[in-house]
């Protein structure tokens, strides 16, 4: 059924679809719409799922995870501090191997108080072991927070899944959306190990040295396993609902002799550069990253590269900016733009790739342009 | 610092921010800032009132204000006031946080700061919901009212944040309502003549959020203490005293009807709520009148 | 590309106006998309509400900084926000208004919505309905086919005076 949806209500459609079975969740601007209209679907009986209103973002990991723990299918929404909130929390979701899903609005942190959209708050769960993915359309967003249940609870991955959208600028924004009818496309949940008085056992209890790195290593075996499942995943979703998807989104890439790179609404966006920079002779083209974690191989082979990192790791550099040069051997014009919402046009963009700097770091807004 | 009759002019809010017509809270603000004076810094966690002093290069508030983490106010000002009184400053300190900040994600810093007896006032402004993200329920909200997570109604009732501080024993707590200035003013007043912890706790009507016209902020207010959905008191030292408008209240209050009928929230509340909303504010005067006659 | 930026107050409708928008290109075969300006929203503060339609799917995200069409819900606005910003050369401004406006430089457009609204009795919480009756006149203006925007307000309200509101703004729509 096609309608005008935001990115948030696409979401919410998404998780009643999902059937979790509990949803622990605060409130934080811009993500506040998807747990209000999940609430009133359980309100007027459209989802059967426990609805808990938990007084702190920390305290929504914590709940999720005693859920799934009892082998529950569970679900939250955050944004920025409430994802640095909930940090401890994230990095339990995932060592206790817990598929919880989570969408994430991506947004700047504070100070200064700014909640437009920004990844630092995603980026700074990177290392955690939970999988992310970055959206950039509605449809999109409501076809992968689908496809994240099944992908979370894949006995090959049982690994937290975390869903980002560009805060205001995709949350909010209206844009035409084809909703599906699932059916069995999401298995019913089933965890290896839910508590269970009659069959008991310590979960997470002291571990020594001897043995915690092999847990590490588990955890890393899964995510390596989890890119195969997210390709079936994603190819079951485009037999079935005939949309398909990729770890990354190629745009007019295959013969470009210069392709930008950017993850979210700017990753798409850049398409729109990409064709005003065709019209003007310079064989331009896009790869959108998808999937951040694991890492996609991009196909950059002889070409430029102009990566847009709407983030930063202080002292270090872009971080999307990094991960491309160590995965791809490669260097790249490194540029920063859009943090806390700062406005990044298609026509800004064609000027990054028009104006490319090959092995150097470009601050848009702050550095001059030659 | 002297006790003043006087309300004094001086404004520490700047015209036109960009509070909502008829926000309770900016009112109750004004009335404590003047009762705070010139030599006070504010500590502020995400919430409506940090969201209205405006945005960056500009401040309405002509007080330095510290804004902070949404959980982390009440432990912010204790390190801030730990640290000035070393130094041997009095300047004041002041935490102005609302009902989520201080019943839910940040009880855990309030308590801890109480417990440690940190030099401060702790001012909470209680919209019932948390205002500054659209209206969805905390803990403040009471049974029954309608909000963005509870379109059913809320199914808990009120938690009880003032017996909480007061189980910390603190040296002065009260409460107020945006629609008894002068009320609000001595107290702050009196607060301040303590050291610290102490708890002043307002009641902040909301138009977006209560659902009523915005013209009618005092008069909303006003019958949340004369129907005894709110109590108006303060305890000096553990001793409690009633507020004046309260006593009355509590003599001859004003049917609960009146009160929720001006507000969209209560709208459709059901009848046995309203009876369990009636004995709890029953319960609540018998309570503290016993309380009030302890010698 | 087609461009629409909406001027309104907090509390007025301005973005359910874009989404009917939106909605009835949509039932009209093409692509769009809506959003309210990036920022906090305050009962009666001005708020913009953006609106792109267009026979290709939209991959623009910025705001719109040369609408084509300007449209204006609440006159008064104009004594704060310059709403004529970046108005493309030849475009047009659609005005709330009982009497024709002036808009130097541009072809103006006007319709006594409040008036309609109010003889429609469509009115919530003292404030008369402006976001269906607008499309109506958006319909006349051919933005969008008036088949369209009655089946696009059909399908967010149940309400029919939305649909008789925006008729009558269609009918009283001078071009």
């Amino acid at each position: 059924m096609r309608k005008i949806a935001t990115g948030n209500k696409a979401v919410a459609e998404a998780v009643k679809q999902a059937r979790p079975d509990v949803v622990a969740a605060y409130p934080i601007t811009p993500q506040s719409e998807i747990v209000e209209t999940i609430a009133e679907y359980i309100a007027t009986g459209k989802l059967e799922s426990q609805f808990i209103p938990v007084e702190s973002e920390h305290s929504s990991m914590a709940a999720c995870i005693g859920a799934s723990i009892a082998g529950a299918r569970t679900f939250t929404a955050t944004s920025s501090h409430g994802l640095a909130y909930m940090h401890e929390m994230t990095n339990w979701a995932a060592g206790a191997r817990l598929p919880v899903v989570m969408v994430n609005v991506n947004r700047a942190l504070a100070p200064g108080w700014n909640i437009w959209a920004e990844h630092s708050d995603a980026i700074q769960e990177r290392d955690t072991g939970w999988l992310q993915v970055f959206v950039s359309t509605v449809q999109e967003a409501y076809d992968t927070t689908l496809m994240a249940f099944r992908i979370a609870e894949h006995t090959d991955v049982l690994l937290p899944v975390m869903v980002n959208l560009d805060g205001f600028t995709l949350s909010h924004i209206m844009q035409p959306l084809d909703t599906v009818e699932p059916g069995d496309f999401i298995p019913p949940v089933h965890t290896p190990h839910p508590v269970d008085p009659a069959h008991p056992g310590g979960y997470g209890t002291i571990t020594g040295p001897a043995d915690q790195f092999r847990f590490r290593y588990e955890m890393e075996r899964s995510m390596q396993q989890a890119k195969a499942v997210i390709g079936e995943t994603e190819q079951e979703f485009a037999r079935r609902f005939g949309r398909a998807y990729g770890a990354a989104e190629e745009y007019r890439a295959g013969d470009a002799d210069v392709v930008v790179v950017a993850l979210g609404t700017l990753g798409k966006e850049a398409e729109v550069a990409v064709d005003i920079l065709r019209n003007e002779g310079i064989k331009a083209g896009s790869v959108r990253p998808r999937w951040f974690r694991p890492f996609p191989d991009l196909d950059l082979a002889g070409k430029e590269v102009v990566v847009i990192d709407r983030d930063y790791s202080f002292g270090f550099g872009g971080v999307l900016a990094h991960a491309i040069r160590s995965k791809n051997l490669t260097k790249v014009y490194s540029v920063i733009a859009g943090l806390g919402g700062q406005e990044v046009t298609y026509d800004d963009i064609a000027e990054f790739v028009r104006h490319r700097r090959i092995g150097e770091e470009f601050w848009f807004g702050v550095n001059d342009r030659v | 610092m002297d006790i003043i009759a006087e309300i004094p002019e001086t404004e520490y809010v700047l015209k036109c921010t960009s509070a909502c017509a008829g926000c309770g809270d900016s009112l109750a603000l004004r009335y404590v800032l003047k009762a705070a004076g010139p030599d006070t810094v504010l500590v502020m966690p995400a919430g409506c009132t940090a969201a209205f002093q405006g945005v960056y290069p500009k401040t309405a508030y002509t007080l330095p204000v510290v804004n902070i983490a949404f959980a982390a106010a009440a432990s912010c000002a204790s390190g801030l006031s730990t640290f000035l009184r070393a130094k041997g400053k009095k300047t004041k300190v002041v935490v102005y946080a609302g009902d989520g900040a201080t019943l839910d994600i940040g009880l855990s810093a309030v308590s801890g700061a109480f417990e440690r007896r940190t030099d401060f006032l702790y001012v909470c402004y209680d919209n019932e919901a948390y205002g500054n993200t659209g209206m969805q329920r905390s803990g403040a909200t009471p049974l029954g009212a309608k909000t963005t997570t509870t379109p059913a109604g809320k199914p808990e009732v009120k938690k009880d944040i003032d017996t909480i501080i007061a189980a910390h024993e603190p040296p002065y707590q009260a409460t107020a309502c945006a629609s008894y200035p002068q009320d609000l003013f001595r107290k702050v007043q009196k607060a301040l003549t303590f050291t610290g912890p102490t708890f002043v706790h307002v009641l902040s009507p909301c138009p977006p959020g209560w659902r009523y016209s915005a013209e009618k902020t005092v008069e909303v207010g006003k019958l949340a203490v004369k129907s005894g959905m709110w109590v108006l008191y303060e305890r000096e030292q553990g001793k409690l005293t009633i507020s004046p408008p309260s006593k009355a209240a509590m003599k001859n209050p004003v049917p609960l009807e009146e009160y929720l009928a001006l507000q969209g929230r209560f709208k459709g509340i059901d009848a046995t709520t309203v009876e369990h909303l009636k004995e709890r504010i029953a319960g609540n005067f018998r309570r503290l009148a016993a309380e009030e006659a302890e010698p | 590309m087609y461009e629409i930026r909406i001027h309104s107050r907090g509390g007025q409708g301005g973005v359910t106006a874009a989404r009917l928008l939106a909605t009835a290109a949509l039932h009209d075969g093409k692509f769009a998309t809506a959003c309210p300006f990036y920022g906090a929203e305050r009962r009666g503060a001005p708020v913009v509400s953006f609106v792109r339609i267009d026979d290709r799917p939209i991959k623009v995200y910025s705001q719109i900084h040369e609408p084509d069409l300007v449209v204006v819900l609440d006159a008064s606005v104009m004594d704060v926000v310059d709403v004529l910003h970046g108005l493309k050369t030849g475009g047009r401004v659609f005005i709330n208004s009982a009497h024709p406006r002036e808009f130097a430089g541009f072809a103006a457009h006007h319709a006594d919505l409040t008036g309609i609204a109010l003889k429609e009795n469509l009115v919530v919480s003292g404030s008369p309905i402006l976001n269906t009756p607008v499309i109506g006149a958006l319909a006349k203006l051919g933005i969008i086919s008036p088949g369209s925007a009655t089946s696009a307000i059909r399908e967010m309200f149940a309400d029919e005076r939305n649909v008789r509101a925006a008729e009558a703004a269609y009918r009283e729509m001078i071009v």
